[in-house]
C-alpha cells in the first residue's frame, strides 16, 4: 500500500510517499494509526483532521472507507489556496 | 476546458474575453484577481511558493465549477490558479463567471472561491523577512476561510 504526501507532512515526515505493509482491504482508520506508530512525534500532525486524506484523488472525509493498494491513496494538510 | 492550473503568468484581458467574446446570451460577467501580499500575520513576506496535489487539482477545480453550474445559471466559468514560486504582487488566480443576471454571477464567484481556498488542494509557502535573515513556513489554514463554507 503505498500512500503520497504532500506539503508540511511531506516535508516533516521527510518523504514525498510511504510504502506500508498492511492486510488488504484496509480502512483509512488503519493507515492513519499505522503513520502515526512509524512518526509518534508527528501524532497531531497526522491525526483525523488536521490530515486530509484523499483516495482516487477525491477529498474523503469518512476514516472507515476501506482501500486497497489499487487505490491511490493521499494524506495531506488542509488546504490553502486562493 | 475552462479550468487550468500553470506555473505562467496569465492576462486578465484574455481571461475577461475568454467569457465575453460571441457570448450574447450574458449580461453580466463577475471576476476576481487574488495577489500575493506584503504583510501576513504581522511579517513581512518575501515570496510565496505554491504547491498543488497535480491530477487531483484540476478534478477538484472542476468538481466546484459543477457545484456552482448546478446552484446558478452560469455561462462560462473561467478559473486559472498559478503554482510554483511567486512574488509579491504577483497574479495567483482568477475567478470569472458569466451569467444572465448579476447576482448570479456574483454569488457563483465567491462561492467558487470560498470552495477553491479549502477544497482543491493547494498549499502556500510563504517567505518571510526574520531580522536581517529570511524563513520558510507553511501558511495555516484561516478558521476565517472554513467559516466561510458555511453559508452556502
Amino acid at each position: 500500500m503505498n500512500v503520497l504526501l504532500f506539503a508540511r507532512l511531506r516535508d516533516e515526515l521527510g518523504q514525498d510517499s510511504i510504502e506500508l505493509d498492511l492486510p488488504e482491504p484496509v480502512q483509512i482508520a488503519d493507515i492513519r494509526a499505522a503513520l502515526q506508530q512509524r512518526w509518534p512525534q508527528h501524532q497531531n500532525l497526522l491525526a483525523s483532521g488536521r490530515a486530509l486524506v484523499a483516495v482516487n484523488q477525491t477529498l474523503i472525509n469518512n476514516d472507515q472507507q476501506l482501500v486497497s493498494s489499487r487505490d491511490e491513496v493521499a494524506f495531506f494538510p488542509p488546504m490553502t489556496g486562493g | 476546458m475552462a479550468v487550468r492550473v500553470q506555473t505562467a503568468d496569465f492576462d486578465v484581458g484574455a481571461e475577461y474575453q475568454q467569457l465575453v467574446n460571441n457570448n450574447p446570451a450574458d449580461g453580466a460577467v463577475v471576476f476576481f484577481v487574488g495577489l500575493v501580499r506584503d504583510l501576513n500575520q504581522g511579517d513581512q513576506v518575501k515570496g510565496l511558493f505554491l504547491e498543488h496535489y497535480p491530477g487531483m487539482t484540476e478534478r477538484a477545480l472542476e468538481q466546484i465549477e459543477a457545484d456552482a453550474r448546478a446552484r446558478w445559471p452560469l455561462g462560462r466559468v473561467q478559473v486559472v490558479h498559478r503554482v510554483g514560486q511567486l512574488e509579491v504582487n504577483d497574479q495567483i488566480v482568477f475567478v470569472g463567471v458569466s451569467s444572465p443576471h448579476r447576482e448570479a454571477a456574483y454569488e457563483a464567484s465567491q462561492f467558487i472561491m470560498d470552495f477553491l481556498k479549502s477544497r482543491a488542494p493547494f498549499w502556500k509557502k510563504e517567505t518571510v523577512r526574520d531580522g536581517s535573515d529570511h524563513q520558510q513556513r507553511w501558511i495555516d489554514t484561516a478558521a476565517k476561510d472554513t467559516e466561510a463554507l458555511k453559508r452556502w
